[in-house]
């Protein structure tokens, strides 16, 4: 037998031991799993990436999500408007140096079209604390439907390098129940 | 040998007996030097950045921040890694079959063109030009000088892979070798061919983004990223490749490690070629602009089958040293082969770290991530950056320290300077590269974002609250970096002190190398015993590495299943 240095004289395509060849057959049936899971969960799993998917102007865009803005407005906070979309509507949401537009006030168990899209540069939807992270691309309306599975004070974060004030770009995102009344006002802010 | 046609002298390797070409041993110092300068810069930068992100030192403002972020980068992922590659490629293709370079005053200019580019682009970082961080995604905009030093660097890189390409002609035209190229050098040719492609996502994309700069034409910006993504992951797959390569030569080089079928290996190596470049996609996959039957089929290689080949690798590398070992007799047990190995070659325990730091941690959670519908809860989190510290630091930056302690005495003809802090030097990175990644990754988890300025979020609207684990977690990740930088800043030393100011050992013979007792690695002052030829009887030959690939794969299933879990009960979203 020679070393991987060594250069190989003669045919040197030969069948392989049982040791080797029992782990290329375990490798592979492993990555066939993998490669099944996907599709099994497009299938059966709740949380998948595809949403519905355009390219759009991104001033046509920041025009559908100011009016979107004015129609469902209940308050302001922090200088941004705070939404309560009825349920089952289209949600637009805004990426720009340095902000979300606007604050969402959600119903627990409610399904959402959340359109996510940019003015300027790519930004990162990352909700906090629960981990939920999309890319925001300025030119293109990502259409996610979103179903909010717990109440609560959530933070939007950005998690794509947007400029000097990346860290201050923060947005709110706040999830109630219906069943237990009113609950969960705006407010806790800083 | 007829190498009587060369024009360039050759000397003799009186450890390996390989006959080393005069220019090929000179690029391969040039390079080398060079990837070492860009390592200090990157490693610079790296500690300046750490020491930022740990918000109990918090070091630099944002402007800063970001800037060295940026160097971090450029230099460590771009330049250290790819020079090093050059001299990776002059020592497979002209070293390894006793040639001449093929053309060395193309590959000079190919050096300083590389070497300029390399210098327009940190000159423009330095001055605050090209706060566009490693990606620089479009429209965030950068000074043109940034992209046009990156495209003379990517050009250089190119004809570097030229020269590579006609040197193995030029070696199987003057019958340098007999049989086949060996299996390192095919290794190479591999990692040379994704360097082609990968080079070509390069010019595709900065090429048109230098235009943009200049104003001239519109670059998309879902575009960009999927075609800089060509270049930015393929490149880390060509980094795969020579480190594969790399393990390779260092097992045969430490303890003689045999090759079980070079039918096997070498299949693997072509799924890289075939599959690797594909990985563009995981970068992708919570994007808007593309399908899921795009994502699925790119994001998995086809079919995962590049994975495949790393987890042939995973167990072919091992079981060569294993099986080399054994046949040299020691066979008690399961593990004698790797107890009674050569635990103080600095070389020998950096493969063996690279191997585990390379599988479990960063092969583990790459394959994790890079599921479509998992990377909804890995995507700019701090688990990116966890997972390619573990692949690229841990696994092919490490290969290349461990290779360098042969690269010393054997190319640049030195001692090895400070040896007993070079015979820890290994264990250091590896243990610090190991606790800054999976710290880092478990931070990711709570949603911690990557490249961040302040995690405090101080002057934001809104206040943000993460675990308060979190902080903790933070601190350990910053410890683990520090102890990985006292690392990485003792092979600095010792491989500057041992260039530039080393005791020369050309000229001396085997027993006068033995003789100096220290400062040499252990495969070269004790080579290797040859095998006993005939072939052996491969039962049981391996068997302490199935029982090591057992674990890898119970780990695998494990950690890929939790996060499965782990998904499923975050709101739904589809």
């Amino acid at each position: 037998m020679h070393t991987g240095m060594e250069a190989p004289r003669g045919i040197w395509w030969k069948p392989a031991h049982k040791a080797e060849k029992m782990w290329v057959l375990i490798a592979f049936g492993w990555c066939m799993v993998l490669f099944a899971m996907m599709p099994l969960w497009h299938l059966k799993g709740a949380q998948n990436p595809s949403g519905i998917r355009y390219r759009v102007d991104p001033n046509a865009y920041a025009r559908r999500t100011y009016e979107f803005i004015r129609t469902y407005k209940i308050g302001e906070e922090a200088g941004i408007a705070v939404v309560e979309p009825p349920p089952g509507s289209d949600v637009y949401l805004l990426g720009r140096m340095w902000a979300w537009e606007p604050v969402l006030k959600l119903h627990k168990g409610v399904a959402y079209t959340l359109h996510l899209s940019s003015v300027d540069v790519n930004h990162g939807f990352s909700l906090s604390p629960v981990n939920l992270n999309f890319q925001v691309v300025p030119g293109y309306d990502y259409g996610l439907r979103i179903v909010p599975t717990e109440v609560g004070d959530f933070r939007l974060i950005c998690n794509e390098f947007c400029g000097i004030q990346h860290h201050m770009m923060v947005g709110r995102v706040i999830v109630v129940d219906d069943s237990a009344g009113a609950a969960g006002a705006p407010g806790g802010g800083r | 040998m007829t190498a009587s046609t060369a024009p360039a002298p050759f000397r003799v390797c009186p450890a390996t007996g390989l006959k080393v070409n005069g220019q090929a041993e000179a690029l391969i110092k040039a390079n080398a030097v060079a990837a070492t300068i860009f390592l200090l810069i990157g490693g610079v930068a790296a500690v300046l950045v750490l020491l930022t992100r740990w918000q109990v030192v918090h070091l630099l403002p944002a402007d800063w921040f970001y800037r060295i972020l940026t160097v971090h980068g450029m230099s460590m992922l771009i330049f250290f890694i790819l020079f090093f590659e050059m001299a990776v490629l002059y020592f497979a293709s002209a070293v390894l079959l006793n040639s001449r370079v093929a053309t060395p005053r193309l590959a000079w200019g190919a050096f300083w063109l590389m070497t300029l580019g390399a210098v327009m682009v940190e000159w423009m970082m330095w001055t605050g030009k090209a706060d566009v961080l490693f990606t620089s995604y479009v429209p965030l905009r950068a000074h043109p000088l940034f992209y046009l030093g990156v495209i003379l660097f990517a050009v250089g890189a190119l004809v570097v892979v030229g020269v590579f390409f006609g040197t193995l002609v030029v070696a199987k035209r003057e019958r340098t070798y007999e049989g086949s190229v060996p299996l390192v050098t095919f290794g190479a040719i591999t990692a040379a061919i994704i360097a082609v492609i990968t080079l070509g996502h390069g010019a595709a994309i900065y090429i048109p983004t230098f235009f943009w700069s200049l104003g001239w034409m519109n670059v998309d910006p879902q575009i960009y990223r999927m075609v800089w993504w060509g270049l930015g992951h393929a490149s880390q797959q060509i980094n795969v490749a020579a480190m594969v390569s790399i393990w390779y030569l260092l097992g045969a080089l430490t303890v003689g490690a045999v090759v079980l079928n070079e039918k096997i290996s070498r299949t693997a190596f072509v799924l890289y070629v075939l599959f690797i470049s594909m990985a563009a996609a995981h970068h992708l996959l919570v994007d808007p602009g593309l399908s899921p039957a795009w994502k699925v089929w790119n994001t998995s290689y086809a079919m995962y089958l590049a994975v495949l080949a790393s987890m042939v690798h995973g167990f072919t590398v091992p079981a060569g040293i294993e099986a080399g070992q054994r046949l040299r007799g020691l066979t008690k047990g399961v593990f004698e082969w790797l107890r009674r190995a050569p635990w103080s070659d600095p070389g020998f325990s950096a493969l063996v770290f690279s191997v585990i730091i390379f599988g479990f941690l960063g092969g583990i959670t790459g394959v994790t991530f890079g599921t479509e519908q998992i990377n909804i809860i890995a995507h700019n989190t701090l688990r990116i950056p966890g997972h390619f510290h573990a692949t690229v630091v841990g696994g092919t930056a490490l290969a290349f320290m461990g290779i360098t302690y042969y690269v010393i005495p054997l190319i640049f003809r030195k001692q090895v300077a400070f040896w007993p802090l070079a015979k820890i030097q290994p264990y250091l990175f590896a243990i610090g590269m190991t606790v800054f990644s999976i710290a880092m990754t478990f931070a990711g988890t709570f949603g911690v974002p990557r490249r961040h300025w302040d995690t405090t979020f101080s002057g934001a609207p809104f206040d943000v609250q993460f675990n308060p684990a979190v902080d903790l977690v933070v601190g350990i990740m910053a410890l683990g970096g520090l102890l990985a930088a006292v690392g990485g800043g003792i092979y600095i030393l010792v491989t500057v002190w041992s260039v530039f100011f080393g005791k020369s050992i050309a000229g001396l013979s085997g027993d006068q190398l033995r003789a100096l007792g220290t400062g040499l690695p252990a495969g070269i002052l004790t080579p290797p015993r040859p095998i006993p030829p005939g072939e052996p009887e491969h039962r049981g030959l391996t068997r302490g590495t199935l029982v090591l690939v057992a674990v890898f794969l119970l780990a695998f299933i494990a950690y890929y299943f939790v996060n499965w879990k782990l998904l499923s009960v975050v709101w739904k979203v589809g």
